[in-house]
């Protein structure tokens, strides 16, 4: 999943030091898979070098050096743009459907309209895999039938999801 | 559908309950001729009410059902069992087969119904046999088919007549994957030969795939799932 536009997203939540980063993104998106403070820090530097973020001034305090990151327009339009388009529908979406629709309802943007184009983008795919199924010989179409029973199971998932999103939000927002 | 040629089937703001329970409210949907359109949603959507309200089957409470340039809601009941009987085609998610007559006699049916001789609808219906798959049998009664095979015989029912629409309610809700991806396999290869509209309702999604579009009930009023960006 994308990493970067993750953590601009918890940017755009409020400015945060680096370390509040990795806290937060551990708690809502690592679920058991944390990404490494070496990891946040070069992404930041990467977000700020690309005119995404901007780095406060070090502040000295106990411990190492902190720096407080906050969003530009660039990177929130970013993450605007981001939240706004389906992923593409392939394998192993997992984390990339479940980052979007949490983001989304943390920044209040519409969530339910994001899994509404990702629904349309998976059964555009699915009419693409179909047509394979009906024109295709025998190993295009098991080829195809993998890729059609993932994204049904996708889109059972997009559904129950969306039946639930109050819920979710709630969850999210605290 | 902007753009295209007027609708065959048209619902405009149909509004449907049952007793206290709406289910319908304010349904609008427009069909093109010769199009799969597949109808989702969740159980309790609305998604059958409206297939009953657009066939003429059910009066909506408000709101119009159009066919062909005409008002359908408006017709007596008498007029749309005819409508139904000669322009549309129906098939259930459990084939309902009638018990009592052979494979080919339900078959033909729908031109029993309407007056055609016996031997010439027998005539007729015996070349779906070989269409679907289902040579040999003919002469078996519905107790005697797979699920798959009366469900080939319950859409060979529904295509027999060569009506303008078809209505096909789950029709492979009741079969295994292989036998549902048969049927629909059958379906789409003999409505694109016929030019027959087609109205599937169907909750999954595979199903739907073979639909060339689908809009999505909920709580009553369809909606059309939004447009892809390029």
């Amino acid at each position: 999943m994308s990493v970067p536009l993750t953590l601009l997203g918890l940017l755009e939540r409020e400015p945060s030091h680096g370390y509040e980063l990795k806290r937060d993104y551990d708690m809502f998106f690592g679920r058991g898979k944390p990404v490494s403070f070496g990891q946040v820090y070069g992404t930041l530097s990467r977000l700020a070098r690309d005119g995404k973020a901007i780095a406060g001034p070090a502040e000295h305090g106990e411990g190492p050096e902190r720096r407080r990151y906050v969003i530009t327009e660039q990177g929130a339009s970013d993450v605007e743009k981001w939240l706004a388009e389906p992923a593409e529908p392939e394998l192993h979406l997992q984390s990339v459907l479940f980052a979007k629709v949490v983001l989304a309802l943390m920044l209040d943007r519409p969530a339910a309209r994001y899994l509404d184009m990702q629904r349309a983008a998976h059964l555009a795919r699915m009419r693409e895999l179909t047509e394979q199924v009906q024109n295709g010989g025998v190993l295009d179409t098991m080829l195809a039938d993998y890729g059609l029973y993932h994204m049904e199971a996708d889109l059972r998932w997009i559904d129950h999801t969306a039946a639930r999103l109050d819920t979710i939000a709630r969850e999210v927002r605290g | 559908m902007s753009g295209n040629p007027a609708p065959i089937l048209e619902a405009r703001g149909v509004v449907k309950s049952f007793g206290q329970t709406p289910a319908l409210r304010g349904a609008t949907i427009a069909v093109a001729r010769g199009e799969i359109l597949a109808v989702m949603g969740p159980s309790g959507s609305g998604k059958s009410t409206l297939l009953h309200c657009l066939a003429g089957i059910l009066a909506p409470d408000e709101g119009e059902v159009w066919f062909d340039g005409s008002r359908l809601d408006t017709l007596p009941e008498a007029k749309r069992s005819d409508l139904r009987r000669d322009r549309f085609g129906f098939v259930f998610q459990f084939g309902q087969l009638v018990p009592e007559l052979t494979a080919e006699e339900n078959v033909a049916l729908p031109l029993l119904l309407s007056g055609v001789r016996r031997g010439q609808a027998l005539a007729e219906a015996r070349p779906w046999f070989g269409r679907l798959g289902l040579d040999g049998l003919e002469g078996r009664r519905s107790g005697e088919l797979s699920g798959g095979q009366a469900q080939r015989v319950a859409l060979a029912r529904g295509l027999v007549a060569r009506p303008e629409v078809l209505f096909a309610d789950e029709p492979t809700g009741s079969l295994d994957s292989m036998s549902g991806e048969l049927v629909m396999r059958l379906l789409t290869a003999a409505v694109r030969e016929q030019g027959t509209t087609v109205i599937l309702v169907t909750h999954e999604a595979r199903v739907a795939a073979y639909a060339g579009r689908e809009v999505v009930v909920r709580d009553g009023i369809v909606g059309s799932l939004a447009e892809v960006p390029q």
